[in-house]
């Protein structure tokens, strides 16, 4: 009963981090239709920035639990100043080109990112994990867990949540509903489309981000952490169903539970469990498990 | 002008010099003058994961052994400038890229370069694959880093050396520490990276366990993606399982970020951690750094290397130019390079001229070297790879004055304790119960 127990907090513990790196790339494939490989270096840049602020912060012996606020503050930050430059600078002049040079386009923005990330940082690694264990720990089915790990379950569900409710209940959301239908009509119907495109990277930039900054005080922040990301979010993302919020939580929850249940019992298994769980998927349902409904157009 | 006898007074002396000089080139086969440098290419990580926590912890002491040699300013016996009076001129080479791109790498050092010799290789997989090339190539390759015990064990080799212990000492090491200090050890359980380092060191570690005290139960063996950064789950396991003791050989970035995690967990406080490289993150960690983790550094290096005065030396050059002590990686690279300083000018004791390669390789086999690190020995692999012996402590207190935790309880086993005799396999040696091992 223990190790179910272990198992399921693990899988959420595990889930809620999956979610919160892959959420932005399924909301820029969703409205923007462009597969951003950079995706991971914009995660690479939250935790970096967050490391930034969490390490300056702390050496000024403000009030400590202040460190948490500042992780979030990281994401708006790299959203705010990387997304709109992004996209205008680079996205919007390949949104009608081939799927392929989206794909390369973004895979040498990734490449440039990576470079820019060691050259503002340098290769040495960066330690901000004073906020991990900031929160105390709790006993939970007879082993401890950081309250850290829960409030990033806090976080990731808010994040969706929240994302949710700005897509289907916001004004700003249903012109982006609108524009994922038929950006030509849309236009017709005076949806400023630029304005949709720049707004959603960003958002999508930022919570790549907010991934990043609520890594950081996990980890030992190293130059490589962005393609580490990218693999299982683009896992989770197609599990999902590519474009699909819903499709990303779930697909979230499932590698989560499958990878916790095979550290617990079968360890050696541990390596293929995302691909398992991808390959049985996409087996089942070639489009993921919610694809976003294909607009027929004649 | 000159009678007769004058000019064959005059000119015999320089006759006889120069057909004397004709023998003994004849006779040495190709002895020449010195060259003007001996090129040496030193292939470390410049970038990737590995960068940083070995890499330029390497590079770093590469660059300033060298300028120092060539300044003449090391002590005995290194203290003649370069090797033997010529200068050393590096050519630094990133290893980042993967073993094919590395196999290009050294034949461009070797054929478009000319390098004298090669230094490099922290990852297992590219030594695996460049020291086919050597020998086809005829190049003289000192690796100075990688794990791996299947180099000599598997082939034999006439150009490749290994100027420091291969991964068996480190875990084998660990096996007989732990033993020391717990000698009632019940229960190992074991958290390594899914590749060939992480598994042959825990497999090492395990059988080596297991042998010395058959009863050792092993609770868990999680074997997480190399850089996957995230250790959540598998800290849960280890916790759930409560072994006595948790074996890693994580680096890098990763040992960082396993033990971020753990340590807010408590995972030293029920089980005792047992770190292969462990020396790499003390003076990272800092005061982060709990009490009671058993931390090895690969052999006599870093914090368990010996107060000798080439490593009172080598530390304070070090920590002068680059504010942080060397940590094993930096201690490896300066056997290689003493390695081959001490091998060169032993072949030019022995020869007339500036040694031949053939002369260098026959002097490289079967040295004893000194190094920050003690004496080392070629002794394996037919005179072509190193023994060491190994030290293993456990943290104790902070010291505030070095801004690290200092080790206690140090043991040290000397090299024919953790290494197999020459000929035997690793994995043969400890199945039979390590045959052969002379231990205090």
């Amino acid at each position: 009963m223990a190790t179910v127990t272990i198992i399921a907090l693990d899988g959420l513990i595990f889930a809620s981090w999956l979610f919160l790196v892959s959420a932005g790339l399924t909301l820029v494939y969703g409205v923007l239709r462009v597969l951003n490989i950079a995706h991971g270096s914009l995660y690479a840049l939250g935790a970096y920035t967050a490391a930034t602020l969490v390490i300056a912060y702390s050496h000024r012996g403000l009030w400590p639990p202040g460190t948490l606020a500042v992780l979030p503050l990281a994401a708006v930050v790299v959203g705010a100043a990387v997304g709109p430059l992004v996209e205008r600078g680079i996205l919007q002049r390949i949104y009608a080109r081939e799927q392929i040079l989206q794909l390369l386009a973004t895979f040498a923005l990734f490449l440039i990112l990576e470079d820019a990330v060691k050259l503002i940082w340098g290769p040495s690694p960066y330690y901000a994990y004073r906020p991990y264990a900031l929160l105390g720990q709790v006993r939970l089915g007879g082993v401890v867990y950081p309250v850290y790990s829960f409030l990033l379950v806090l976080v990731a569900l808010s994040a969706g949540a929240l994302l949710w409710l700005f897509v289907t209940r916001s004004r700003f959301g249903r012109l982006v509903q609108a524009v994922i239908h038929d950006p030509e009509i849309s236009t017709t119907l005076g949806i400023n489309l630029s304005r949709v495109y720049v707004l959603t990277f960003s958002l999508g930039a930022a919570l790549a981000a907010l991934g990043g900054a609520f890594t950081a005080p996990m980890i030992s922040v190293v130059p490589g952490i962005a393609v580490e990301v990218i693999v299982v979010a683009f896992a989770v993302v197609v599990i999902g169903g590519l474009g699909s919020l819903p499709g990303a939580a779930v697909g979230a929850l499932l590698i989560g539970l499958v990878r916790a249940a095979a550290i617990h019992l079968v360890p050696v298994l541990e390596l293929f469990t995302i691909y398992v769980v991808m390959a049985v998927v996409l087996l089942a349902r070639p489009h993921g498990l919610f694809p976003p409904p294909e607009v027929r157009r004649i | 002008m000159c009678t007769r006898s004058e000019a064959v007074r005059k000119y015999v002396p320089v006759l006889v010099a120069v057909v004397m000089g004709m023998g003994l080139a004849a006779g040495s086969g190709a002895a020449v003058l010195a060259p003007s440098a001996v090129k040496i290419g030193i292939v470390t990580f410049l970038s990737g994961a590995a960068a940083a926590p070995f890499g330029i912890p390497a590079r770093n002491a590469a660059e300033v052994l060298i300028e120092e040699l060539n300044a003449g300013r090391v002590p005995v016996p290194y203290s003649q400038r370069g090797i033997a009076g010529v200068p050393i001129q590096a050519v630094f080479v990133d290893e980042a890229g993967g073993a094919d791109k590395q196999v290009a790498e050294f034949r461009r050092l070797v054929l478009d370069e000319k390098v004298d010799l090669v230094i490099g290789y922290i990852s297992s997989a590219d030594c695996l694959a460049v020291a086919p090339v050597a020998e086809e190539l005829r190049a003289l390759l000192v690796m100075f880093d990688c794990g791996t015990n299947q180099i000599f064990e598997e082939a034999r080799y006439r150009y490749v050396f290994r100027t420091h212990g291969h991964q068996i000492l480190d875990n084998v090491g660990a096996a007989r520490y732990i033993l020391r200090v717990k000698p009632d050890l019940r229960s190992i359980a074991g958290i390594n990276q899914n590749y060939a380092w992480g598994q042959d060191s825990w497999a090492t570690f395990r059988d080596s366990v297991r042998q010395l005290r058959p009863e050792v139960r092993v609770l868990v063996e999680q074997f997480p993606r190399l850089f996957a950064g995230e250790y959540s789950a598998e800290i849960s396991a280890l916790l759930a399982a409560r072994p006595d003791v948790i074996h890693t050989s994580f680096w890098g970035g990763d040992l960082e970020s396993l033990l971020i995690q753990g340590f807010p967990r408590g995972i030293y406080l029920q089980s005792t951690l047992v770190l292969t490289t462990g020396d790499t993150v003390l003076p990272r960690l800092g005061r982060d750094m709990p009490p009671g983790v058993v931390t090895g550094a690969r052999g006599p290096h870093g914090a368990l290397a010996p107060d000798v005065p080439l490593n009172r030396w080598f530390k304070t050059v070090y920590t002068g130019r680059f504010n942080v002590r060397p940590i094993y990686p930096s201690y490896h690279i300066a056997q290689a390079i003493f390695g081959v300083k001490a091998a060169y000018e032993r072949a030019l004791s022995r020869s007339a001229g500036w040694p031949t390669k053939e002369q260098v390789i026959a002097a490289f086999e079967g040295i004893s070297f000194d190094t920050p690190s003690g004496t080392i020995s070629m002794t394996l692999g037919r005179g072509h790879q190193a023994v060491e012996s190994v030290a293993y402590g456990i943290t104790g207190t902070y010291n505030s004055k070095t801004r690290e935790f200092e080790l206690t309880r140090v043991l040290s086993f000397p090299a024919e304790c953790v290494n197999p005799p020459d000929g035997v396999r690793s994995a043969e040696w400890i199945a039979r119960g390590f045959p052969g091992a002379r231990c205090p």
